[in-house]
């Protein structure tokens, strides 16, 4: 029964939300509505999950004075008071928190930039290493790319003022051809899952063996 | 010097990408912005809409991809207060809110405009697609109260709006899931409404076939067409005060683009050397 039940329950909702779309009836959609803020409460739960995985592994760590432990402490510092300050003094639409803000302002966006900025050097590394003209293949792709490059960016007008055009055509043509065939495998495979998962076929779902 | 090249260190690498981003950030370079179809098309159709008209903003992103989707939610949120438009905004990434709260305050704020009767910020709802479902059959019942727990049945610009039909214009402003494709799939799809969508450079070329078949109306993507809306809408503006954030920043990209080309040509010119020379050792 541990795997029948949430099995009936998969199909039963899975089909309701499909035969949802083709019935108007306001009884039908009332139902729905109520399934979907089901499944919003239950995602919301997921970050209640989340914050207590995260302290429970890293306190963890911290009273075993394992690796990295001194970070650990730093983090969850860092949890508690960015979540605190943002529960308890509330927000105003005409005023600025000057904790929160001064946090998420002056130390969270900063920092998050920071990670993501650090692709740009590794970006540049890589493609100096790795992208060849070993294959005619390798030649297109190179060559498409410089382009794009170039006209995707304000230097690409400054040297020939069509190339940004030969760039959205590159865009609008060969790219959109290439993304709408793995849209449309990618949407054939999503389907035929979703029908697996509701017709209690695919079960790794549910974990266990 | 074949083998210095071969060899090269990453870290030469790295300070020609740390002076090529800095230096232009630092002094102006002034290339050239101009516009592109899919750009104008987003400003051409929120020209179009009359004054007082509803607009929806969802702004799905956070601090991993500011420096490319805060400018283009800035020019978005002046060139909506400048036609008199009203805002509302959603957003369904977690770390999102308080950028639209700075996006706010440096647009419609500066400009005198008052919160709940121009503008509306509903708040980070946790779900993902499931969200934007919902919003097509409840706004009410998914968003009882705004991001700041005020009830919506107080706030004046909240009457009439029952679901998503009860908005003219949709802008997603995206860096990924959910985001523009999850819009168009749940949104445009059952209820035939106006969407367009800003998003990074990285996802763009998914959403040019949404472009094309005429489901987003128009596509901001990445740093350029930022910059491009920015020109477009008159940024940068001393009433208010914004700064023209995505044209600085595309200077630097200009150049950080350009190392990179540079040094993918001396990559391959080493390799076709090494390749001649292996050859004619045979």
């Amino acid at each position: 029964m541990k795997r029948e039940i949430p099995l009936a329950i998969t199909a039963i909702f899975g089909i309701f939300m499909v035969a949802q779309l083709f019935i108007p009836h306001y009884l039908v959609q009332d139902i729905s509505g109520r399934l979907q803020d089901w499944a919003v409460v239950i995602v919301a739960f997921a970050y209640i999950l989340g914050v207590a995985n995260i302290i429970k592994i890293n306190s963890g760590v911290i009273c075993r004075r394992g690796q990295d432990w001194e970070y650990k402490i730093v983090m969850l510092i860092a949890l508690v008071i960015m979540m605190l300050s943002g529960i308890l003094l509330g927000k105003d639409p005409d005023d600025s928190l000057p904790i929160f803000d001064f946090m998420y302002n002056s130390m969270y966006v900063p920092m998050q930039s920071t990670m993501f900025a650090l692709l740009a050097f590794f970006i540049a590394s890589a493609a100096f290493r790795a992208f060849r003209a070993r294959t005619t293949e390798a030649i297109l792709l190179l060559v498409t790319a410089t382009i794009v490059m170039i006209g995707r960016v304000s230097l690409g007008e400054f040297i020939w003022e069509r190339l940004p055009d030969i760039t959205e055509w590159i865009m609008n043509y060969p790219n959109n051809a290439g993304k709408r065939g793995i849209k449309i495998g990618a949407s054939l495979g999503a389907i035929s899952i979703g029908l697996k998962v509701i017709l209690g076929i695919e079960k790794s779902y549910l974990g266990g063996d | 010097m074949l083998e210095f090249l071969k060899y090269l260190d990453r870290r030469i690498i790295f300070i020609f990408i740390f002076l090529s981003t800095a230096i232009p950030l630092l002094f102006d370079i002034g290339l050239p912005i101009g516009s592109t179809k899919p750009v104008r098309d987003v400003y051409d159709h929120i020209e179009k809409l009359p004054p007082g008209s509803k607009v929806l903003v969802s702004c799905d992103y956070d601090p991993g991809s500011m420096p490319e989707l805060f400018p283009m939610n800035i020019a978005v949120f002046k060139h909506l207060f400048d036609r008199g438009m009203k805002v509302y905004t959603t957003e369904l990434w977690p770390a999102a809110p308080p950028l639209v709260e700075n996006a706010w305050r440096e647009t419609g704020g500066a400009m005198g405009k008052k919160y709940g009767t121009d503008f509306v910020n509903l708040g980070f709802k946790s779900g993902g697609e499931v969200v934007i479902v919902r919003m097509g059959t409840s706004i009410p019942e998914l968003y009882p109260e705004d991001y700041y727990g005020t009830r919506i049945s107080k706030i004046p610009m909240m009457e009439g709006i029952r679901d998503i039909q009860s908005f003219d214009f949709i802008m997603n402003i995206s860096a990924g899931y959910p985001g523009t494709r999850e819009w168009v799939q749940q949104i445009v799809s059952r209820y035939n409404m106006d969407l367009a969508s800003g998003c990074t450079a990285v996802s763009a070329p998914e959403y040019y076939a949404y472009h094309q078949s005429g489901q987003i109306l128009g596509l901001l993507g990445g740093m350029k067409s930022a910059a491009e809306y920015e020109k477009l809408t008159g940024i940068p503006s001393e009433n208010p005060p914004i700064k023209a954030r995505a044209m600085k920043g595309m200077d630097a990209q200009s150049m950080a683009h350009l190392v990179i080309v540079i040094f993918i040509i001396i990559g391959n010119v080493v390799y076709f050397l090494e390749r001649k020379e292996q050859k004619d050792k045979r």
